[in-house]
């Protein structure tokens, strides 16, 4: 009986020494873990992972192969359905799609399925084949933003022959990849370049600093450059805050800002240029993945690190895995626990943070308890920086430079489900539709739409 | 990589360079900034647009040198590149969408101070280009310092100069001269457009309301994307948080909390300070602060 076989341990950097350092935490299976992990899976009649995974991949299928040692079609499987599974296999929430529906799960341990999928998905980048470009069929297609939406929806294209031009806004292709995830997540040389490179070698070109909005427009793009349908993946990349008191104190700042500063301007490496301020006690408010990335990259950093999030542990939307190596790392949790008003000191700097304690009552509109502060629960936590991961909302840029495109009133671009936009030949997909959500989704929003282009363009 | 075609000193620490960028040259309108990095281990800078031909293809952009990514801005000449530059950002100047005729009776004083005379540049030139009159008066410590004077003569209806120590033009502050157009030489304007040290602009905005002269001034706060993306560049508005890079840079200056905002740019600065102390020591060497050397 393989179920007998308990989950097969992965070998992670010490957290004493990763928690100095910014190289990936999880090293992953080798070949002989991946095929003894690989062997525990039932091949169920009725595989309940498929259903909850967002682009159904073939996992059943694609494990059977792994147990015989067929990598290379277990490439092919995954490959029907996503088109990143070396990065979906390290970010994915899983415990909440896929393993979370495994059956070995209920009684046990689920199958280590993302990182079976990702143990593929890097021996894929090793090891691919020759990419045969696919002969062009003539027809133009721009792709608005290199995140994982636009990537997938790039890469669909260029095989279905369309001449693919993806323009990225920021200095280098990859989006939250490259800006929001830290390398010691998801590494950017030997994972998001690869995957990057891969799509290039499929004839996509990239232009980065092109500010769709401001550099083009959406109709300047169709209308002078010829370009036969759009596909906008430009995601939620607008910071919130809290609106207390304090926000705009030195040293108060948005996860996203303090992200930018340490993975895309390597603001952690000497030899970069970009400044970055840590300070010696840092306060993180959050409880999602973006706040974990803050609250560890601060430790990296060499500062005290402390999350706070107004609900309970039970309700942090971060994936357990970052939660459980954050722990690991020493990062404090202040858990139902809200900020109430940031306190600067004379010159303007932060020294403080108010926040009141919470409880939780009735579930609210997205089902969790919602807190309540409890009377008279008023503290004072010291610190020099707090970092405000609330969550992003779309940029208007493209949506207010782009006539009768239709939004919702959160600022998301409104599509049927196939990504077709309220423009004739504008497609979207991703986060900048749904708002701030996963790779997974975004990427499989991304492929849909490049079905429909095709439709779309097949059919003109 | 963006081609630089041309570099000059304007005076000294300042230079102006003129880059190879169709895509901007087409798009930009006066009152936008670029973001510029110098190379592949180089901060975003942001920089104000001096001038652009959408015909020939090119930007250009004055830079102080001031810290180690101005310094390797400003390092670079003709024939080298710079990794990047993006843009145009930040919302145009209200009048370009206004009616032109409106345009024409509204009276313009532009208030430049130091390198904020560039970004004025082709606001005025705009105007003119639209038949439309604005006066300018330009500011900076003493005569080595002005600079754009001659290409201001050409666009500007009157321009007046000053410097601190009266080595050229007026002996004073932008806003003593200011208000002496107003109060001695019987100048009337109905909108101030100033630009320049944020300390300066406060002041222009405290003389403007003196005399009730509606005013706008362009923030130059600190940023990392300019795409609206990281929100380094937050100012209060009226009360309310803005960011400079989409809801500016231009805002009207009554509303603007400038000590705010003049507290926020120093944010990095001793970061930066250390920065640039490494970099010279890299270059020029250590030398000892504590006499251990001796």
């Amino acid at each position: 009986m393989a179920n007998k076989i308990p989950r097969v341990p992965v070998r992670e950097q010490d957290p004493a020494i990763r928690a100095t350092n910014f190289s990936e935490v999880c090293l992953g299976y080798n070949l002989e873990e991946a095929t003894l992990e690989a062997s525990r899976c039932l091949n169920c009649k009725k595989p309940r992972c498929i259903d909850a995974c967002p682009v159904n991949i073939q996992i059943p299928q694609f494990i059977e192969a792994m147990k015989v040692g067929d990598i290379a079609k277990a490439a092919d499987i995954i490959a029907q359905d996503s088109s990143l599974p070396s990065i979906c296999g390290r970010v994915c929430p899983q415990e909440s799609q896929c393993e979370g529906s495994c059956i070995l799960g209920i009684k046990g341990e689920s199958v280590a399925i993302g990182k079976l999928e990702r143990f593929v998905g890097d021996w894929h980048l090793n090891n691919h084949s020759e990419i045969t470009i696919p002969t062009k069929n003539g027809k133009k297609v721009a792709i608005v933003g290199s995140g994982p939406a636009g990537l997938a929806c790039a890469s669909d294209l260029a095989k279905m022959g369309y001449q693919v031009t993806v323009f990225e806004a920021l200095h280098e292709v990859g989006g939250v990849l490259v800006y929001g995830i830290p390398e010691f997540r998801l590494p950017k040389k030997d994972v998001v370049a690869r995957e990057i490179e891969s799509i290039r070698r499929l004839g996509v070109e990239f232009e980065t600093d092109v500010i769709v909005g401001r550099t083009v427009t959406i109709d300047s793009l169709m209308e002078d450059e010829g370009f036969d349908a759009v596909f906008i993946g430009s995601g939620a990349g607008l910071p919130r805050f809290m609106g207390i008191e304090g926000e705009n104190l030195n040293g108060v700042l948005s996860a996203n800002e303090f992200l930018t500063r340490a993975n895309l301007m390597h603001a952690y490496d000497e030899l970069y240029d970009t400044p970055i301020y840590v300070g010696k006690r840092v306060v993180v408010v959050g409880g999602g993945n973006v706040a974990m990335d803050a609250v560890r990259t601060a430790k990296r950093l060499g500062a005290q690190a402390t999350i706070v999030y107004r609900r309970s542990e039970v309700e942090l939307p971060a994936r357990i895995e970052e939660v459980h190596h954050a722990k690991q790392e020493g990062i404090e949790f202040k858990m139902l626990t809200n900020p109430t008003r940031i306190l600067g000191d004379d010159k303007g700097w932060v020294k403080g943070i108010n926040c009141v304690k919470m409880e939780l009552g009735e579930p609210d509109a997205s089902g969790r308890r919602s807190p309540i502060e409890v009377t008279d629960s008023d503290f004072e936590i010291e610190c020099d920086v707090v970092i405000m991961a609330l969550g992003t909302s779309p940029n208007p840029l493209i949506a207010s430079t782009t006539e009768a495109l239709e939004t919702s009133r959160r600022g998301c671009i409104i599509t049927d489900d196939n990504g077709q936009t309220s423009r004739k030949g504008v497609f979207a997909g991703g986060d900048t539709v749904t708002g701030a959500a996963t790779v997974i989704l975004a990427m499989g929003a991304g492929r849909k739409a490049a079905k429909a282009i095709d439709k779309y363009l097949t059919e003109l | 990589m963006v081609e630089i075609l041309d570099r000059q000193l304007l005076a000294e620490g300042i230079w102006q360079t003129k880059v190879l960028a169709p895509r901007i040259a087409k798009a930009a309108k006066p009152g936008q900034f670029i973001i510029v990095r110098a190379d592949e281990k180089g901060e975003r800078i942001p920089l104000t647009i001096a001038d652009y031909d959408a015909n020939e293809g090119w930007v250009t952009m004055v830079t102080q040198a001031l810290g180690v990514s101005t310094r390797k801005i400003v390092a670079k000449v003709a024939g080298e590149h710079f990794a990047d530059v993006a843009g145009p950002l930040g919302r145009p100047s209200d009048f370009v969408t206004e009616p032109i005729e409106e345009l024409k009776r509204r009276r313009f004083i532009f208030v430049a101070g130091g390198v904020g005379t560039a970004p004025v540049y082709p606001q005025v030139k705009w105007l003119k280009e639209h038949d439309i009159e604005a006066d300018v008066i330009i500011g900076a410590k003493t005569k080595d310092m002005l600079i754009y004077t001659e290409q201001m003569k050409a666009v500007a209806a009157n321009l007046y100069i000053a410097t601190d120590d009266g080595s050229e033009g007026f002996h004073g502050l932008v806003t003593s001269l200011l208000e002496e157009l107003i109060t001695e030489k019987g100048k009337q304007y109905d909108c101030c457009v100033a630009i320049g040290p944020m300390i300066m602009m406060k002041f222009v905005t405290m003389t403007a309301k003196k005399f009730n002269l509606p005013c706008i001034v362009s923030l130059n706060a600190l940023m990392v994307d300019g795409t609206g993306m990281c929100g380094a560049c937050r100012v209060s508005i009226a009360g309310k948080t803005k960011f400079t890079c989409v809801d500016g840079p231009e805002f009207n200056a009554y509303d603007v909390d400038f000590d705010e905002a003049m507290r926020r740019q120093g944010m990095y600065r001793t970061v930066e300070q250390r920065a640039l102390a490494i970099a010279k020591e890299r270059t020029e060497g250590h030398k000892c602060n504590i006499g251990l050397d001796k």
